[in-house]
């Protein structure tokens, strides 16, 4: 363990193995809330902040609770009752604190529970056995990935909305393929961490 | 082999975290609760439920919030019409002011048997489909297309498909306009339901050309205008239009249209019961 391999583990999880990018995971929210910068920004924000909270309370289930009784095969089903449990608190939260961004996030706040993204980073930490700063570390940076994407993502759309683009191919068909794009772009950090 | 620890220890530590995080929740939610506008709730329930979303608001809970916020007014929903409406209007201690209920009404007669089809349509059974090839199979381009975009959009069942042509049940209609945008033709129109005569034709082709696929289509030949005694007919662009604020039902035009195009939905209970005895 060395500033080095953090550093490592914050360029893997912002760039090179960026959630949406190249691992594929929490596409539900890319696409739903990235039709404006402010929104997205703000869910990214809101997704870091479970990511985080979620890579600690896993790693403090997971080698607290789960391996010294020998229950390793409950980590899915337990990870999933801490995300649903974080992902309730943040809302509630949220809506006393920032009625507005409550009402921005509106519908893709509860959805966090699903995002594959945040169960994916928790039982990727357990897979990698990091130690609990790394697993904060790669939650936090995975995270950073994922905002740095969709707030990308969502620039390309908001000046998407003025380009002349054919009838059938406005909303969601043109944003797929722009997807892609971007993927295919940051595709280009592949093998810049081993 | 399995010992009942096994089964125990499990469900103990699942339970447990499931019972811990509960607390947590519990005490978060007192804690951080926020005061909610009683008025949602109650108006919530004044609506229908249908989240059809025809007011614009993304369903039920979503025009309420508006509704409390005052950004729609308490009549906005037109599916909950005048019950729920007085019922919202209650709460926010407001009158609603109400039109009438509108029923939806296809402007069309053209069924397989009066109207031409000027191709043999086998594509996609989609009406904007239909309509994006020539305008569709039928040699009108003012008709319905009988494919039922409209029907699929419904959410109230109240459209079947009769003969080729999207016929409304007035009874299950709610008048929530979603067939009105639904349609590429655009011939579905919302007509107060206590105006009993409508013009079902929407051709704006001159009476000649109309003459040459459509037997039930408006000719534009200016009998209904004259013979109305309520002056409630105009001619605009070779069709003939009831004004509702006139018309009183008289079904004066109805006999007089040589080719039929005006209904009245007056008789058309009796006809309809008329062939069911006749069977």
């Amino acid at each position: 363990m060395s500033a080095t391999r953090l550093f490592y583990i914050i360029v893997s999880g912002i760039l090179v193995n960026n959630f949406l990018m190249s691992r594929f995971l929490g596409i539900c929210p890319f696409l739903g809330v990235s039709k404006k910068v402010e929104t997205a920004f703000s869910m990214g924000i809101a997704v870091t902040f479970v990511m985080g909270m979620a890579s600690v309370v896993t790693y403090i289930v997971q080698y607290a609770l789960l391996e010294p009784l020998g229950l390793e095969y409950l980590q899915t089903i337990a990870f999933i009752l801490v995300i649903a449990t974080l992902v309730q608190f943040v809302e509630m939260v949220i809506q006393k604190t920032s009625p507005t961004l409550y009402r921005a996030l509106g519908i893709y706040l509860p959805l966090i529970t699903t995002n594959c993204a945040v169960l994916g980073v928790t039982l990727l930490n357990m897979q990698y056995t990091y130690n609990l700063i790394e697993s904060l570390v790669n939650g936090i940076a995975g995270a950073l990935g994922f905002t740095l994407a969709i707030v990308l993502f969502a620039a390309i759309r908001e000046q998407m909305e003025f380009a002349p683009i054919p009838e059938s191919m406005k909303g969601f068909p043109i944003a797929l393929v722009s997807a892609g794009l971007m993927s295919l772009a940051f595709l280009g950090f592949q093998g810049l961490v081993k | 082999m399995i010992t009942i620890k096994d089964i125990l220890v499990p469900i103990t530590v699942l339970g447990g975290l499931g019972l811990l995080f509960g607390a947590i929740l519990a005490f978060a939610s007192a804690h951080f609760a926020v005061e909610k506008d009683p008025r949602v709730d109650q108006i919530r329930a004044a609506l229908p439920g249908a989240n059809c979303g025809a007011c614009g608001y993304p369903g039920c809970d979503g025009l309420a919030a508006a509704i409390v916020a005052g950004k729609a007014p308490v009549n906005a929903c037109t599916v909950g019409g005048l019950v729920s409406a007085e019922k919202i209007g209650e709460i926010m201690g407001v009158e609603p002011e109400m039109g009438e209920k509108k029923v939806a009404r296809v402007l069309c007669q053209g069924d397989y048997g009066t109207a031409i089809q000027k191709y043999r349509y086998v594509g996609i059974k989609s009406c904007s489909a239909a309509d994006a090839l020539g305008g569709g199979s039928k040699a009108c381009n003012y008709g319905c297309l009988g494919f039922g975009d409209c029907v699929k959009v419904c959410p109230f069942n109240a459209i079947d498909l009769v003969n080729g042509i999207a016929v409304v049940d007035e009874n299950k209609c709610t008048g929530c306009t979603l067939c009105v945008s639904a349609c590429p033709k655009g011939i579905i129109q919302m007509v107060p339901q206590s105006k009993r005569v409508v013009i079902l034709c929407a051709s704006l082709d001159k009476g000649k050309e109309v003459r040459t696929y459509c037997k039930v289509g408006c000719i534009a030949c200016n009998i209904c205008v004259r013979k109305c005694p309520q002056n409630a007919i105009v001619l605009e662009n070779n069709l003939a239009h009831i004004i509702y604020d006139k018309c009183n039902n008289c079904s004066e035009c109805v006999d007089k249209c040589p080719t039929n195009a005006i209904k009245d939905y007056n008789l058309a209970k009796i006809r309809d019961e008329d062939v069911l005895v006749n069977k």
